[in-house]
């Protein structure tokens, strides 16, 4: 066997030859040799007894992933639309100029590579880079020539962080500059807590009590969608199956969100505890941390945390002395595809398969993970969890509102003074979260991400909570100066590009819309094409198999219906069957360029 | 062990079991439900969309979706009817379908189901993309120009010929179906009488050497309109305008 055999079947086995660990085997090999090869492929298909085909669906779905070798470091610098606002387009020319490459380049010798990439959770110290795993934050274009001077000289992307973040970003298995940005703590997820508190109150009742519990306290999921926890559990505790699993989604890709980087880095404990309650509840004894590939740098410091839960007997055999009840917590890292914070593309993705979403039903509380009765939640909501135990359901409904009791982390991003981490009240107005963040000129704010809504000032006496404002944590704020329709384009082009393509209204009809919004902005749009929007916009709503295809027309649907006007202006009367987009130089190009002439018809 | 139940599609009451889905209690009962990527006898992908129907007033897939008693199933509506030629141009106008030289012409499911629904040519601009050929088989070539991503060929290998010469690869507009080699179907264990080979529905996969063997005119849906095989009452090609 040669050396590269020999390493990929050392890498294979490292996980049992099991090809539901796919993608940490492939992620291995990256490590080790920068992509994963045709030949490495092959090896890892002998390895796990896949097929080729099914190794190169996962390495050629994952943005992380490729199977061409790429550079030794690769600066991926996030191109969301806060990034934009700051400044990026000073920094990507500054880069590009720096290494002599363009985006999706490697240099000729091998050593750089320099990609965009969507929203890495930086939205508030913007604009931001992964430089293979390393956060690079509030980068200027003069920040990036000594970049990439440190970068020539050391190829070492960790000498980057000079000054380390606050918090456990300072922690010695983080190291990071990242700030915590955490601005107000609230009750339920940011006050102090101590491990095992929550944890021994749930384990003195039974576990019916404790999905009564969670049911009493009307807790509804905080990744956006608003679920009933208690309901979800009370599905998967019902349901037959071998074994059965508790998820933790903390794969926040919605554009503007990064509150659970900061829950993550500080309240870790309190999301594990959360989850040990959820295996309690419903009888699962295997929990999985589905970790975006973003996060990677929090990686050993959450496995120093499940390390010391372990050692303190919050995880493991015997829970507190609990006979009979063992749970214990893995991590699974993801690799750059915001589908899959789907639960059942997360699933999906656990199992070592392409980020594709799952037909429904079977919903994941009968059939999820390995086809066994799985919770996926919201780290947020595993947080609430653990709150509502120790404290009791009384105490978290006497906060919020009456369809959304209890509190809501927001990520505040933008157009304001004080960017960072909130825990707000359920319930509190649009106007007050501005207040706070110090926002004075706002035209408008995108709540909850592009897969949400845009709201303007007439909008602003409207509330946070799942029957109002739905949000999964996203507040990008916008002043006067920002261009909407603009924002509209680059949310569009955020979805097109993250479709994982497996139906047909989300992989085409987002891309005719965007062609369509494309053209309108290029001042080549009709009034006949806003009815065009909106027909198409209803198929891909209605049509499309999994939330984020049904999300993904409404950054055009709710700037159409809000901020119509620019629109309007852009827009123009023409003759019927008259069509502004064609452009008919552009089409004789090519014919004009074979027989060597000008075409005598079109005037110039 | 099944139970007998009854559901409504557009107000006719038809008996169903449990262990079906809309789409075969429909099939069943002469009721045709339009769809692409559904195949008897292969797991359910549910990614054509095309048999979306409104299940007690709520979009689902019927390929996907099992009976469950008292459904209220609405097919034929003037938005469905819209939505799915939306779909179907979709599917048109991303890839490069060029009827009028293709082998598949007149056996083509999209083309049937485009007449079916009326659609003379796309509103939609077409996205011309560059897709590639591969003649790499001796038996069999797939071009991707033509392919809508239905998966069938993917399934039928898995479960009608015990292989798995198919699987995605890639993502958004540059998923393809990718074959289990470094180079080319020819590589792979798959044959010409694989049933693999015989369920595309539209001409990405075809026998080499066979090339209008039938001639045009007298073709699977130029004697028939797609869906006329299950309706109790075939509908002629003209009555959807």
């Amino acid at each position: 066997m040669s050396e590269f055999e020999n390493t990929i079947h050392t890498i294979c086995e490292s996980y049992g030859g099991d090809r539901a660990r796919m993608m940490d085997i492939v992620r291995d090999v990256h490590e080790k040799y920068g992509c994963c090869s045709g030949k490495a492929m092959n090896l890892i298909a002998r390895g796990t007894g896949a097929h080729r085909v099914e190794v190169q669906s996962v390495v050629t779905f994952y943005a992380f992933y490729s199977e061409k070798p790429k550079g030794r470091v690769v600066i991926r610098l996030c191109n969301d639309i806060v990034d934009t606002m700051f400044g990026i387009e000073h920094v990507a020319r500054a880069f590009s100029e720096e290494l002599g490459i363009g985006f999706g380049e490697t240099t000729a010798d091998g050593r750089f590579t320099l990609e965009y990439t969507p929203c890495i959770g930086m939205s508030d110290q913007a604009p931001a880079a992964l430089i293979n795993e390393v956060v690079v934050t509030s980068l200027s274009s003069d920040s990036v020539r000594g970049i990439v001077r440190t970068l020539r000289e050391s190829g070492d992307p960790q000498k980057l962080v000079r000054r380390l973040g606050d918090g456990n970003n300072a922690h010695k298995l983080v190291r990071a500059m990242v700030q915590n940005g955490l601005r107000k703590k609230g009750p339920v997820v940011f006050a102090e807590m101590e491990s095992g508190n929550a944890l021994r109150k749930a384990l003195a009742l039974s576990p019916v009590e404790v999905i009564r519990d969670i049911k009493t306290a009307r807790l509804r999921g905080r990744g956006g969608a608003g679920f009933p926890a208690g309901m979800k559990w009370e599905f998967t505790r019902a349901a037959d199956g071998d074994r059965k699993f508790v998820m933790c989604n903390a794969d926040e890709g919605e554009p503007g969100t990064f509150k659970d980087r900061v829950i993550l880095t500080e309240r870790a404990d309190l999301m594990l505890e959360g989850m040990a309650i959820a295996g309690y509840a419903i009888g699962a004894q295997e929990g999985i941390i589905y970790l975006r590939g973003e996060y990677a740098y929090l990686r050993k410091f959450l496995e120093n945390v499940i390390e010391n839960r372990r050692r303190d007997g919050f995880l493991g055999k015997d829970i507190l002395g609990k006979k009979g009840f063992h749970f214990d917590v893995r991590i699974q890292l993801g690799a750059g595809a915001y589908v899959c914070g789907e639960e059942t593309a997360l699933i999906s993705s656990c199992e070592g398969l392409r980020g594709d979403p799952k037909t429904r039903p079977p919903f994941p509380a009968q059939k999820g993970y390995l086809e066994q009765p799985t919770v996926v939640n919201n780290v947020e909501t595993f947080c609430c969890v653990a709150r509502i135990l120790e404290k009791g359901p009384g105490w978290f409904v006497e906060m919020g509102s009456k369809g959304s009791p209890g509190t809501k982390v927001l990520s505040i991003s933008g157009d304001c003074n004080s960017p960072g981490v909130y825990e707000f009240p359920m319930g509190v107005t649009m106007a007050e979260v501005l207040r706070e963040a110090g926002a004075d000129d706002v035209q408008a704010v995108q709540v909850g991400g592009p897969s949400r809504e845009i709201v303007g000032p007439e909008g602003f006496e409207r509330v946070i909570c799942f029957d109002d404002l739905a949000t999964g944590g996203a507040i990008v704020i916008l002043n006067s100066s920002r261009n909407i329709t603009e924002m509209a384009r680059k949310y569009m082009d955020f979805f097109v590009e993250e479709s994982c393509g497996y139906c047909t209204p989300c992989r085409v009809g987002n891309v005719l819309m965007m062609k369509k919004l494309e053209d309108i902005l290029d001042g080549k749009g009709q009034l006949s094409d806003l009815d065009y929007l909106h027909d198409l916009a209803e198929t891909v709503k209605t049509a499309s198999r999994c939330g984020l295809g049904q999300a993904s027309p409404n950054p055009i649907l709710t700037t159409l219906e809000r901020f119509r006007p620019f629109y309007e202006k852009l827009l123009r009367t023409h003759p019927k069957n008259f069509d502004p987009s064609f452009d008919l130089r552009a089409a004789v190009a090519e014919a004009e360029g074979l027989v060597g002439r000008k075409s005598a018809a079109i005037e110039t | 062990m099944t139970d007998s139940i009854t559901i409504s599609i557009d107000g006719v009451e038809i008996p169903a079991e449990t262990h079906h889905t809309i789409l075969e209690a429909a099939d069943k009962a002469g009721i045709y439900i339009p769809r692409l990527c559904a195949y008897p006898g292969l797991k359910p992908n549910g990614s054509c969309r095309v048999c979306t129907v409104l299940v007690n007033g709520r979009p689902q897939t019927a390929c996907t979706t099992p009976v469950m008693k008292g459904m209220v199933i609405q097919n034929e509506t003037p938005e469905l009817k819209r939505l799915r030629s939306n779909l179907i141009e979709m599917l048109f106008v991303e890839g490069n379908h060029y009827c009028m030289f293709c082998e598949k012409s007149g056996n083509c499911e999209l083309q049937g189901m485009a007449y079916r629904l009326g659609i003379k040519t796309p509103h939609f601009p077409y996205l011309e993309p560059k897709r590639e050929i591969d003649a790499t088989h001796p038996d069999v070539l797939i071009d991707h120009n033509r392919c809508i991503f239905c998966g069938r060929c993917i399934q039928a290998s898995k479960t009608f010929d015990g292989k798995n010469v198919f699987q995605y690869i890639g993502r958004t507009r540059n998923k393809k179906v990718g074959v289990n080699a470094d180079d080319g179907l020819g590589e792979t264990d798959f044959a010409a009488t694989d049933r693999a080979a015989q369920v595309c529905p539209v001409g990405a996969i075809l026998k080499k050497r066979v090339g209008f063997k039938i001639p045009i005119g007298k073709r699977i849906y130029d004697r028939s309109p797609i869906g006329s095989e299950i309706e109790v009452q075939p509908k002629d090609a003209g009555s959807a305008q």
